[in-house]
């Protein structure tokens, strides 16, 4: 009860509990028709954009004591992995997505 | 004026995240949808590295190991991305959704240690619960989004190595009492650790840590190959939560947006691939088919019967005298990189006057969508391209159907066999056809390990072989004729 009386009074996490909410929408809505041609490169794309998780480790990061070796190595390891996952995630769709592109000029020659 | 850069940034970034995922959704939109969402991406940890303060108004410092960290990850990404073959892509997606878990997980972790360093001394002196000052909502974000990139992480991983073959399917009997009981424990620890805050809380955060992973593992390891693409896609949209999760931790709106974003299309993405495969998810999640289970071994059983092998020269005789000819490719066609190869007999047989399409299963090879892309790498015009209704309707008048390492979406058990684990997905109905031939290289059952009746229909004949060397070999046979 506590948590919830917590998460309504505060008007900031009350904030970001009506974006989460309404995110959920957006999601649904944006994906609802799609062609299974596209499923591959869009959970690929979807995979690339999680990667936002970026932004925690370079918070992360840069919050931490010089001289807290643990934690500065863990970041370390956090913004590799989460820019792996970004940059990787982008590079490969691209990828998938190039054919599809090649594909259009083909018909038009 | 800085002070509005980095808000401004950061409602940018989650504008080209819904702009992006959109044009992903169009084919032909979707590669440029990419580039939005990257660009975005780019400018939300730019302006984060440059403008983010805390609340006391420090910059973040370390900008070193931060460089380092970015610059090493985007040369490794980069060149893992180009360098991996198209067949791979699928392992590849799951590889960079477990480092996104992981990253999840470190970050809880650093949390979890900075907010209770120095808590149990405090404590012994104090006297009193001293865990129980971290704020509830904070230590719920730490805990949670460290369980779900966790079992994202290590879910990943195995799925990665599941679908390059690395690792075997493995399970046991009673394998799903143990996972659920898994599930429940950690979730009562959870829930313990949050509400009673004991005096070994940092103890019983590294338990959930090593039981969330255990529990990653334990949930992929039975679920058979066929059914993989539809685990990464859910543990895709556990990574997104668990970036969100993030999002709450440091208030950020942009990771809250991204994170739920990819949460919510990515499960009703999973939704969506499960209904290409007619099968429900929690028939993926329990069915656990390929996993040695009772339905698996059912071809011993039965009677088999024979089956007849057909000669390349016989092959080509056919295909260049029959009007229409229909090639369905699978998952053994990518393997054997014979994309190129079947694009050239493609071409020969047009040339001699023969109608040529290609019959796409929605799930053939080893992801929805996966035979698109391969065979537009290889230049096959999108048009020849047919969907499975398409290509069904049109099988009555066709003459030859050319299998290529497909099988699981060509077997009838699909639709006459209700024992039989695939029972009740749609299939290319080849059998309507004049003659089936099989290219296959043994007669091995296909990756969902289910035996396959077609190949022992009378209509069927048999061309064994590595699928690049028959289709090339067909080649030369036909520019002889």
């Amino acid at each position: 009860m506590d948590f919830l009386t917590q998460l309504f009074s505060d008007p900031a996490t009350y904030r970001l509990l009506t974006i989460v909410i309404l995110s959920v929408f957006l999601g649904i809505e944006v994906i609802s028709r799609v062609p299974s041609v596209l499923h591959t490169p869009l959970m690929s794309g979807a995979n690339a954009i999680h990667g936002v998780v970026i932004i925690g480790a370079i918070i992360v990061m840069g919050q931490a004591p010089s001289d807290d070796y643990v934690a500065l190595t863990l970041g370390f390891l956090a913004v590799v992995l989460g820019t792996l996952n970004v940059v990787g995630g982008f590079v490969v769709t691209d990828r998938m997505l190039e054919m599809f592109d090649k594909k259009k000029k083909a018909k038009k020659a | 004026m800085t002070q509005i850069i980095l808000p401004l940034s950061y409602l940018i970034g989650s504008v080209t995240f819904i702009i992006g995922l959109k044009m992903l959704s169009h084919p032909d939109s979707a590669r440029r949808g990419n580039m939005v969402a990257a660009v975005g991406m780019t400018i939300a940890i730019l302006a984060t590295i440059f403008l983010y303060t805390d609340e006391d108004g420090n910059k973040l410092g370390n900008y070193g190991w931060i460089f380092g960290g970015l610059i090493i990850g985007s040369i490794v990404g980069t060149l893992a991305a180009k360098k991996v073959q198209m067949t791979a892509m699928p392992e590849m997606v799951s590889l960079f959704n477990g480092m996104g878990g992981a990253c999840a997980m470190l970050i809880s972790i650093i949390e979890f240690k900075h907010h209770t360093t120095g808590m149990t001394e405090l404590y012994e002196e104090a006297g009193g619960s001293i865990f129980s000052t971290i704020p509830g909502t904070l230590f719920i974000t730490i805990i949670v989004g460290m369980v779900i990139g966790s079992v994202s992480f290590a879910g990943s991983i195995i799925a990665w190595g599941k679908l390059n073959g690395k690792i075997k399917d493995f399970s046991f009997n009673g394998q799903h009492i143990v996972n659920l009981l898994l599930l429940g424990i950690i979730t009562a620890l959870t829930v313990y650790i949050i509400a009673a805050r004991p005096d070994n809380t940092i103890m019983l955060f590294y338990t959930v840590l090593g039981m969330a992973l255990l529990y990653g593992v334990m949930f992929v390891f039975p679920i058979g190959g066929a059914d993989m693409p539809v685990v990464i896609s859910l543990l895709n949209s556990f990574t997104g939560v668990a970036a969100a999760f993030g999002g709450f931790l440091y208030d950020n709106p942009v990771m809250l947006t991204g994170g739920i974003l990819v949460g919510s299309a990515g499960t009703i993405l999973t939704i969506l691939m499960c209904k290409a495969m007619n099968r429900s998810l929690k028939n993926v999640l329990i069915g656990s088919f390929g996993g040695g289970n009772k339905a698996v071994g059912g071809g011993g059983s039965k009677e088999q019967g024979s089956y007849k092998e057909i000669s390349l020269n016989d092959t080509a005789t056919l295909m260049a005298y029959a009007n229409k000819v229909l090639i369905v490719p699978g998952y053994g066609l990518a393997v054997a990189q014979a994309q190129h190869a079947c694009h050239e007999l493609e071409k020969l047989l047009e040339e001699k006057g023969v109608e040529v399409n290609y019959g796409i299963h929605p799930v053939a090879g080893r992801m929805p969508g996966h035979m698109n892309v391969l065979l537009a790498e290889a230049d096959v015009p999108y048009d020849k391209l047919k969907e499975m209704e398409d290509a069904n309707d049109q099988m009555s008048s066709t003459n030859v159907v050319l299998i290529l390492g497909a099988n699981d979406v060509v077997n009838p058990a699909a639709k006459d066999d209700p024992s039989s684990p695939i029972y009740g997905m749609p299939i290319i109905e080849v059998e309507k056809a004049e003659h089936v031939i099989v290219n296959k290289r043994s007669m091995k059952p296909g990756y969902a390990g289910i035996e396959n009746e077609l190949f022992f229909r009378p209509k069927t004949s048999m061309l064994f072989g590595d699928a690049k060397k028959v289709l090339q070999d067909l080649v030369a046979e036909l520019k002889q004729m």
